[in-house]
């Protein structure tokens, strides 16, 4: 569980790490901790995965990834667990999730995000997809994103 | 970005120490001097190729919640929408999206609770329906992308 010296330090750190070389020291200061302490809490976060991990967020476009879809499927609930591994395990794919369909509208219940740095690279990542799912696609669309309106990561005032 | 930006970028989505001197530790790997790769650090941030550097943390893992959802803006309201969505600290992520559901952002809160406070307020003021699309499961997630 995280205790309240948890909870500065994670405020201190969610917009970033300081680029200073001694970085861990400077938000000890910065919190009147020792360093050591700040340390051990931010491995023990890592260890339990409250922390993902710690290191550069790049921006897509930036690198090249200009193309960046997000895949939806609508697959049968009964096989989705199974299906959704197999998809997962591609290495092309950054994240992928069930969710609930919104029907009639929305029938799609796997999520799979594709990246790629040209159209021919994502269509043959889509097909790679649909091939796997074989019968069980039922329905599938691909929604890319054409502008980052927001990114600013998790902000908590805890 | 050349070469060495390239190695960084592709080092530091691996994970960076816990330990008193990390950017002198990292910089050895890479062959750079600290000074070197954190001023080459404070450029990519600066010029926007890295979004963030620090603890990526797990809203759900801290009791906080999380939640994709989508809106239909109407063409000659999306800059509008936009604003109002944006300014909303529990949307964390907003894209724009090429379909009838054209914005699709992430909302995290710090309990479940606030999730379905936050899409009632965000239907309030934008008069859109919201459509909720909270994860039943996570399959896989990678973090990394090679530059």
């Amino acid at each position: 569980m995280l205790d309240e010296t948890d909870r500065k330090i994670i405020q201190a750190t969610q917009a970033g790490l300081p680029l200073t070389p001694q970085p861990y020291q400077a938000i000890a200061e910065q919190l009147g901790l020792p360093a050591d302490d700040v340390m051990m809490r931010l491995s023990a976060m890592q260890n339990s995965g409250i922390i993902r991990r710690i290191g550069a967020v790049p921006n897509h476009y930036k690198l090249g990834y200009r193309f960046n879809g997000m895949t939806v499927w609508n697959v049968p609930d009964e096989f989705i667990d199974d299906l959704g591994q197999k998809v997962g395990q591609f290495e092309f794919v950054s994240h992928c999730y069930h969710r609930p369909r919104h029907p009639p509208e929305w029938p799609y219940n796997l999520f799979a995000m594709v990246h790629g740095k040209s159209q021919e690279a994502v269509d043959k990542q889509i097909q790679l997809i649909s091939d796997l799912l074989g019968n069980y696609n039922l329905g599938c669309d691909v929604l890319y994103s054409t502008k980052i309106l927001k990114k600013t990561g998790f902000r908590t005032s805890a | 970005m050349n070469k060495i930006d390239k190695h960084i970028i592709n080092a530091l989505q691996d994970g960076f120490p816990i330990c008193d001197a990390p950017y002198r530790q990292v910089a050895a790997q890479l062959g750079l001097t600290e000074q070197d790769l954190i001023t080459r650090l404070q450029a990519l941030l600066d010029n926007g190729t890295l979004t963030r550097f620090g603890p990526l943390y797990n809203a759900e893992q801290m009791g906080g919640a999380l939640t994709l959802a989508a809106v239909k803006a109407p063409k000659e309201r999306y800059d509008e929408i936009t604003e109002i969505i944006n300014a909303f600290t529990e949307v964390a992520h907003n894209y724009a999206r090429s379909h009838e559901l054209n914005m699709w952002f992430v909302i995290a809160t710090e309990t479940p609770e606030q999730i379905q406070q936050t899409i009632s307020a965000i239907e309030r003021q934008t008069g859109l329906t919201v459509y909720n699309m909270p994860k039943n499961k996570e399959y896989f997630i990678n973090l990394k992308l090679e530059a």
